[in-house]
């Protein structure tokens, strides 16, 4: 920068950027901001034990009262049951499940309790309440903090599942599942959440629907259908793979469940030729459901059989080679897409 | 008729009365019916514990909460479950409270606080907690009522929910209803604690052991937890001991309780015992009680015909209530 810029000029230059971590802060307070009957609650979540332990919720309990803004034991279950009873009566509760792996030991209220209770009362009740947590691979915490357990929700009727892999979509999706009448589980990637990415914090008034997936880049030769961080992965993979000369159609779900067969379908329709990817086993995954649709639906117009990348079937491992081979990359989603588009 | 020196006052025993005999007429109603082939159904008879939820529910209010449990019938009549709509939802109709789609394990009916049925062990007190909770925020003096069995004190969702109330100091009461098994297995066998209530001191919590098959006692137990809850002082949980007269579901052989041991529980038939007490006590007449408990049969006679006469719910109907949107595909 030269010494006689401007700082205004500076300011030009430079790229605008935002965190999903930051947008995830501004989504809860402008929530709180907007509705009295927002409540959260979770381990460590208020300000006196530093706003959570990656600091999503920090300023809340400070500016909203420790009424409604709640550190908890470490007691799942007792988490999500407060926050399935508060639902029940009108509030908005967001509740904080500090590791995707824990949310284990709440089994039975999320899947038993949260994803039924509307069904089971004939619709006199519902449960209104998101369930954030994260996971993810890359700070090397083996096998009970960093798996995707997306699929095991997804399986459950009554139950919205999503993840977000840009700050703008987090904040949307995030106002979005606590706006949504039924319960939500809102998953957070581990490593994305203070990576700069390009554009500024959304408006309060800033939503992406749920079961609505972004074409997050257009193309006519393979479909790559992918959610959480490995979406981010593979628009870098679909920019490799252009350099290659392929182009590449990439979609970021957003909505695990229900995902977006209307964004999907004529996607892979056009191309006939898809590849899913995502961190969680590829077995039994996401993946597979996805491709039974698409084989379902348009099996005469696919040019090649719909390719799988997901993580090994074995628990997460601890060191760092083995964790590198567990889940696919960007190398390992470019050879994909080339060997599908020969 | 006093107990420790309480007296409820008449109108209150015969409130406790009029609830403890809807509730034995609606489990023989219902044993009558399944064994007739009426109505199929997965039935967990609460034979013999009716004067529990008689009494905690008459010092309850209609906006008060209440989670209760499979075995829970007595419970929600207790609080005011409306009978056709219960009886509805038990033959599966789409009439029921619940459209059928939740049955006997998880019977729903909001106007009069039955919030949530479980049909699993131990998960009616974190729920209860978030009602409390809620309560608690809003700044209403309603109270959250959990109710369970002695098996539940055993998983963890009881001390999670406990441990939390306690910290939270919520408007809860967990009320247990010790019936000496836990499904098939006697007690002793399957908790460690001397008395249930004892557990209430792990979390600094008052927990009080009580003849749940006494009126006046589980009145007097309830009430005085309903007056701390509402007076923001927290919960209590009280030890409401009782006995199951039938297997754990209806049509199990019971091999596994002792004989005699049900013999003495049947002979000393709670709420039959409280009608006696009404009479011997003056407190009501042979022909008010007659007339209360012919209405009660009348009231159940018209349930079970509108159920009977209602119609099944449509195969379509599994696309709603899922989600507040309907299912597409």
């Amino acid at each position: 920068m030269s010494e006689l810029a401007t700082p205004a000029a500076a300011q030009a230059a430079k790229p605008v950027t935002s965190t999903i971590l930051a947008a995830l802060n501004k989504a809860l307070t402008d929530a709180f901001e907007a509705d009295p009957k927002m409540l959260a609650l979770g381990e460590d979540l208020a300000d006196p034990e530093e706003g959570g332990i990656v600091g999503v919720t920090k300023g809340l309990s400070t500016r909203f009262g420790d009424d409604r803004v709640r550190s908890t034991p470490i007691s799942e279950q007792a988490i999500i049951g407060a926050a399935i009873g508060a639902s029940l009566v009108g509030y908005k509760p967001v509740a904080e499940i500090m590791l995707m792996n824990f949310t284990t030991v709440a089994m039975d209220m999320i899947v038993n309790h949260a994803a039924k209770l509307r069904f089971m009362s004939g619709g006199q009740t519902s449960v209104p309440i998101v369930i954030r947590t994260m996971t993810g691979l890359g700070y090397g915490s083996g096998g009970q903090h960093c798996d995707y357990l997306e699929a095991w929700f997804a399986h459950t009727a009554g139950i919205k599942v999503v993840a977000a892999s840009t700050p703008q979509d987090a904040y949307g999706l995030l106002r979005s599942a606590i706006d949504d009448p039924d319960p939500v589980l809102f998953i957070e990637n581990i490593t994305s959440y203070r990576t700069p990415m390009p554009g500024p914090l959304p408006d309060a008034d800033h939503r992406v629907p749920l079961g609505k997936a972004a074409v997050q880049r257009e193309g006519s030769d393979v479909t790559l259908i992918s959610y959480a961080r490995l979406a981010g992965e593979s628009r870098e993979a679909a920019k490799l793979a252009e350099e290659k000369g392929l182009s590449v159609e990439m979609i970021d779900l957003r909505t695990i469940a229900p995902w977006d067969r209307e964004t999907v379908l004529p996607s892979a329709r056009k191309t006939g030729r898809v590849l899913i990817v995502h961190e969680a086993v590829k077995q039994f995954g996401v993946g597979a459901e996805i491709a039974a649709v698409i084989n379902e639906e348009l099996f005469g117009a696919l040019k090649k059989p719909v390719r799988r990348l997901g993580g090994a079937y074995s628990p997460v491992p601890y060191s760092n080679p083995l964790e590198r081979a567990y889940a696919p990359d960007r190398q390992r989603i470019l050879d994909a897409l080339v060997e599908l588009a020969g | 008729m006093t107990t420790h020196g309480f007296n409820p006052g008449k109108e209150t025993l015969l409130d406790i009365y009029r609830r403890a005999a809807l509730l034995l007429a609606n489990d023989v109603r219902a044993r009558k019916v399944i064994s007739s082939g009426q109505i199929a159904m997965v039935y967990y008879s609460y034979r013999g514990q009716e004067i529990i939820p008689a009494s905690f529910c008459a010092a309850l209010r209609d906006d008060d909460y209440l989670c209760t449990i499979y075995r829970g019938i007595h419970d929600m009549l207790a609080k005011g479950f409306p009978l056709d709509l219960l009886w509805a939802e038990l033959a599966g109709r789409a009439t029921g409270s619940c459209k059928g789609k939740g049955g006997p394990m998880h019977l729903t009916y909001p106007p009069k606080g039955v919030m949530v049925t479980t049909g699993v062990v131990g998960s009616s007190m974190p729920i209860a907690n978030g009602l409390a909770w809620a309560a608690q925020v809003a700044k209403t003096d309603q109270v959250a009522v959990a109710t369970f069995g002695d098996g539940a004190s055993n998983i963890g969702a009881f001390h999670e929910a406990l441990n939390l109330a306690a910290v939270w100091k919520l408007p809860a009461i967990f009320v247990c209803q010790n019936n000496g098994f836990a499904e098939h297995t006697v007690y002793a066998k399957g908790t460690s604690a001397r008395e249930i209530a004892d557990r209430a001191n792990g979390y600094g919590i008052p927990g009080v052991r009580v003849d749940g098959n006494d009126p006046v006692a589980m009145y007097a137990a309830a009430k005085e937890a309903v007056d701390r809850a509402r007076a923001g002082d927290g919960p209590t949980l009280i030890e409401a001991v009782t006995f199951r007269f039938m297997g754990h579901v209806f049509g199990d052989a019971d091999t596994y309780i002792p004989k005699d041991m049900k013999q003495a529980a049947v002979a000393a038939d709670p709420a039959p015992r409280f009608r006696q007490k009404l009479l011997d006590d003056g407190v009501a007449t042979e022909q008010e009680l007659a007339a209360l408990e012919a209405d009660i049969e009348r009231q159940i006679d018209e349930a079970v015909a509108f159920a009977l006469a209602s119609p099944w719910p449509e195969a379509d109907d599994l696309r709603f209530d899922v989600f507040a949107e309907e299912i597409m595909v």
